[in-house]
């Protein structure tokens, strides 16, 4: 049993590596990739950093009580605080805070 | 105002022979933050469900490192999981971090003997930090090695702890703690909406992501919607370079460096 938890736990971290690693596998440093993947990796990050706000808030039942608020109010808040303030830390405590503020009261 | 004095009391201030590694500690501790409570939350279930020792964790942390993955690790430890359904849940858990190999193509470019271990550690809040130019006047490579190692630490500390403490910290409430990982990539997408050719990608993930949550389900989502997205990003590559054939000649150096000086001022 301990031999194959020791493999499971291995053989998920291969699998990780290799995702990981798989782009830069396949265009190698010396390899320019083509113009369209540059392009490509340019609008990613946006999109990508979208998906995973969502990714993070995925568990929120807007129907039932407290509807998601905790979750929407605390990244509005967060948002609202660093545009405000521009400061990262800040923002990130405050948010926090008022996530786990939010999540005892309501 | 925390902030401040965080950063002075930061004991790293005194090396002032290493600027990078004080900037690149100073960029992670949102991430340390985030992954002692997560790792903690982390141990505390790797302890209930499995009775592992803290040994455990420090194997699968510097083993298998991978955040949220770690948590579905828990699951299949403790139903002793076959080593088939391992790799298709790896896959299906970690499937974004084949689109962060895409997004880092560039960045993490002549990187030397740094690049396996950064591939290796490239996790969401290590690939959000990554993501962000790096401060101005900090050795790149080494900065990029510094954020990883420094959030790998900080995984490592809090699963190992966090395993340790077990049961005894459900006594104290941190529910929600974990909030500052949701925080943290939430400010980097606020930069990114400061410039303005950013706003309708990151509409398209946003509307994405969440179409696919409503259809799907919050468990079966990602992977459609990496695709989704895929698909809407091509769409829109071609779209934009249609109609502005100016930008697609445009090498990847000079966008680098201009938001980079402007940085450095803002500092």
């Amino acid at each position: 049993m301990m031999g194959h938890s020791i493999a499971i736990v291995l053989v998920a971290g291969a699998v990780t590596y290799l995702l990981r690693s798989l782009p830069f596998l396949i265009f190698p440093e010396g390899k320019e990739p083509p113009a369209w993947v540059t392009r490509f990796t340019r609008l990613l990050p946006p999109a990508v950093m979208g998906m995973l706000i969502i990714y993070c808030i995925r568990e929120i039942h807007i129907t039932k009580a407290p509807h998601g608020l905790p979750e929407l109010i605390a990244v509005a808040v967060t948002a609202a605080v660093h545009l405000w303030k521009k400061n990262t830390l800040f923002s990130i405590i405050l948010g926090t805070a008022c996530y786990m503020v939010l999540l005892r009261v309501m | 105002m925390s902030m401040e004095r965080e950063n002075r009391s930061n004991p790293l201030d005194h090396a002032g022979k290493h600027p990078t590694l004080r900037k690149a500690f100073v960029a992670s501790l949102p991430v340390m933050a985030g992954y002692f409570a997560l790792g903690t939350a982390f141990g505390i279930l790797l302890a209930k469900e499995t009775g592992h020792k803290p040994l455990w964790a420090l194997f699968m942390s510097i083993t298998m490192y991978a955040g949220s993955m770690q948590f579905v690790g828990v699951e299949l430890l403790a139903t002793q999981a076959s080593l088939i359904s391992t790799v298709l849940m790896t896959f299906m858990v970690n499937a974004r971090h084949l689109l962060y190999g895409i997004t880092l193509l560039e960045k993490y470019r002549g990187m030397g003997k740094y690049k396996p271990y950064l591939l290796f550690g490239m996790t969401d809040e290590t690939f959000a930090l990554a993501v962000k130019d790096p401060p101005a006047g900090v050795d790149k490579p080494k900065y990029y090695f510094c954020i990883t190692l420094l959030d790998h630490i900080y995984w490592i500390i809090g699963t190992t702890c966090g395993t340790a403490i077990g049961g005894l910290l459900r006594e104290f409430n941190t529910e929600g703690i974990d909030f500052a990982m949701t925080a943290l990539f939430v400010t980097i997408f606020v930069e990114q909406m400061m410039k303005k050719e950013n706003r309708p990608l990151g509409a398209i993930g946003i509307v994405a992501s969440i179409a696919c949550v409503l259809l799907l389900g919050p468990e079966d989502f990602l992977i459609p919607a990496m695709l989704v997205l895929t698909v809407l990003l091509a769409i829109y590559g071609l779209a934009d370079a249609r109609l502005h054939p100016e930008r697609a000649g445009e090498k990847a150096p000079d966008r680098e460096t201009a938001p980079e000086g402007r940085k450095g001022g803002d500092r």
